[in-house]
């Protein structure tokens, strides 16, 4: 009986959330792509064919050949899409490269900290994780405008004569996703810079190593899982970034996920929408794979 | 290892932690300006707190907000938990490979994409879009962070303690409650808290999810903020730090006692 009890329970664990992933994340996913290649029709839902199951079985067939790929030849053709993703890799890679040259220096500083401050640096830093993302970057807004906070002081002190354009430009862009993403950054850096063997570099030092080699050649190789997912959680997320791009890039700025948001809010062109995710998906399916794979090795491990 | 503890270390956070706080100090402080110009200092005052509670809509939408949040972390919870436990004790299982990526994949997402892949799944059923379908939705994004952070506790947890108890004939639905579960306490509330917050911070995924009458904080705020920097917002904004910093720090305290009143229990356990 208890046995039993226990198969049923263990089955429960798994199966409860596994079945919530599958309805909710992965079933959606399918949606999508269905409605990908539906076409746009002045109807609530707004696209042809919906599936249903008054139809029967020859309803659906009928369905099925009424699918087209006409979106995604649409969304290749016309060089507005293409630019909207390749800036959107553009800028998300440069602000990933940026943010792991700010936050390296952080992260070495915290795990080279006295033990007993460490703790305290990891909450500094977890601390403006937990506030608001959409507040994050609404105060940069009051900073960098042209009558803003920034461009105040660098009058003031006399750096420059006329304000700065930063609202409203890709620099602003860069400044946000930096902003928000350094903590995603400076967490896995400093887990796996905090547990380095630091008499590795003393004893190169020793050995008459300049500090800067010895960095390359010990520090930097060392830390290169810690690398590997900071610039993962901030590139994947950074790629379809809306809020940023939405209220610091202003209009002129092209990134996919404010096209994606566009499309769907504005124009309520949901089959476009929807391919513009799967091919969003797509290009990000392989860092995603990939960083799916470094945690649960990491997990396994048990680091 | 202190004494290589060198300037540039030190120089390096100061100038990172000076990057990361003070533009929430300033939006803090010009929360208290006298002036509508959110940029120009006039003078203390707290005129827009004041006017934030005869705001009607902001008031509703905060309490749609907090509804949510409750709801959707509270279940998170439970369902990450399991997650959790399926993923660090049962090593082989039939899809395990799909159900890893499932729990890892939401927290990279885009969430322009979940937000549209779930609003698509609520029409395809006709599931009339409002508070449940936006509960849902944070439900499943946060329960995955949850699962995250109660992973890593389990994985350091010595499973020795649960024999022991099961040894001694506890149901394993026992153990689990009166063994593990307040070892892996502190993990699973911080789960909850990340649950919560990332609930009450959450524009994109609620913006497509949401329907009429289940406006949520940040849905407004957004619509706000695009008309233009107003004082109002700097004033709730800073009332939603408040509370997430509060609520953070106590949780940090509470946490370390915790700590050390387990070490001292362990300490008196060997004297014995």
């Amino acid at each position: 009986m208890g046995r039993l009890a226990t198969a049923i329970g263990s089955r429960l664990v798994i199966a409860v959330p596994y079945l919530w992933l599958l309805i909710f994340f992965l079933v959606p996913f399918i949606i999508v792509f269905k409605i990908s290649l539906s076409t746009t029709a002045i109807a609530m839902p707004p696209y042809t064919p919906t599936f249903g199951l008054e139809g029967g079985i020859s309803g659906l067939v009928e369905g099925l050949k009424e699918l087209s790929a006409d979106n995604y030849t649409w969304l290749l053709d016309d060089p507005l899409y293409i630019n909207a993703y390749i800036s959107s890799l553009v800028i998300a890679a440069v602000s990933t490269l940026i943010t792991l040259l700010v936050g390296y220096p952080i992260a070495y500083g915290m795990a080279r900290a006295p033990t007993a401050l460490r703790p305290v640096l990891v909450m500094l830093v977890i601390l403006p994780f937990w506030t608001s993302f959409l507040i994050r970057v609404y105060a940069w807004i009051g900073i960098l405008k042209p009558e803003g906070l920034l461009n105040q002081f660098l009058l003031f002190t006399g750096i420059i004569d006329s304000p700065l354009v930063i609202l409203n430009t890709t620099t602003a862009i860069y400044i946000g996703i930096v902003y928000s993403y350094l903590p995603f950054m400076v967490l896995p850096l400093y887990a796996t810079l905090e547990k380095m063997d630091y008499s590795l570099i003393e004893a190169a030092q020793d050995l008459g190593c300049p500090p800067l080699t010895a960095f390359w050649k010990i520090t930097f190789p060392l830390s290169l899982p810690g690398i590997t997912a900071g610039c993962m959680l901030v590139f994947i997320p950074a790629v379809g970034e809306f809020v940023i791009p939405d209220l610091l890039g202003g209009s002129q700025t092209l990134m996919i996920g404010k096209t994606l948001w566009n499309e769907f809010f504005s124009n309520r062109d949901w089959p476009v929408s929807s391919a513009v995710a799967i091919i969003l998906l797509l290009i990000l399916v392989v860092p995603i794979m990939f960083f799916q794979r470094a945690q649960a090795n990491a997990r396994e491990k048990g680091l | 290892m202190q004494g290589s503890w060198s300037r540039f270390n030190i120089v390096s956070l100061i100038l990172g932690f000076a990057f990361l706080y003070l533009p929430i100090v300033l939006l803090v402080i010009f929360s208290f300006n006298e002036s509508r110009l959110v940029t120009v200092w006039a003078g203390f005052s707290t005129r827009w707190y004041v006017s934030l509670f005869s705001n009607q809509g902001l008031l509703d939408a905060a309490w749609v907000t907090a509804r949510v949040a409750f709801i959707s972390a509270t279940v998170a919870t439970v369902l990450g938990t399991m997650a959790a436990l399926a993923l660090t004790r049962y090593t082989r299982f039939r899809g395990r490979l799909l159900f890893s990526g499932m729990v890892f994949a939401p927290l990279v997402m885009p969430e322009v994409i979940t937000g549209l892949s779930l609003l698509l799944l609520f029409v395809a059923v006709n599931f009339d879009r409002g508070f449940a379908t936006v509960t849902i939705a944070h439900i499943t994004f946060s329960m995955c962070f949850v699962a995250v952070v109660v992973q890593s506790r389990l994985l350091t947890f010595d499973r020795s303690l649960e024999e022991a108890a099961l040894d001694l004939g506890a149901t394993p639905v026992k153990a689990f409650f009166q063994v593990t579960l307040p070892i892996i306490l502190p993990a699973v509330v911080a789960g909850w808290m990340l649950a919560f917050t990332l609930s009450l911070d959450d524009l994109v995924i609620a913006s497509f999810t949401s329907g009429p009458g289940a406006t949520t904080l940040p849905m407004k705020i957004y619509s706000q903020v695009r008309l233009g920097v107003t004082p109002e917002i700097n004033a709730v904004c800073t009332i939603l730090i408040a509370i997430v910093t509060i609520g953070v720090i106590t949780a940090a305290i509470v946490n370390k006692r915790r700590e050390v009143q387990r070490l001292r229990d362990e300490q008196a356990a060997r004297r014995l």
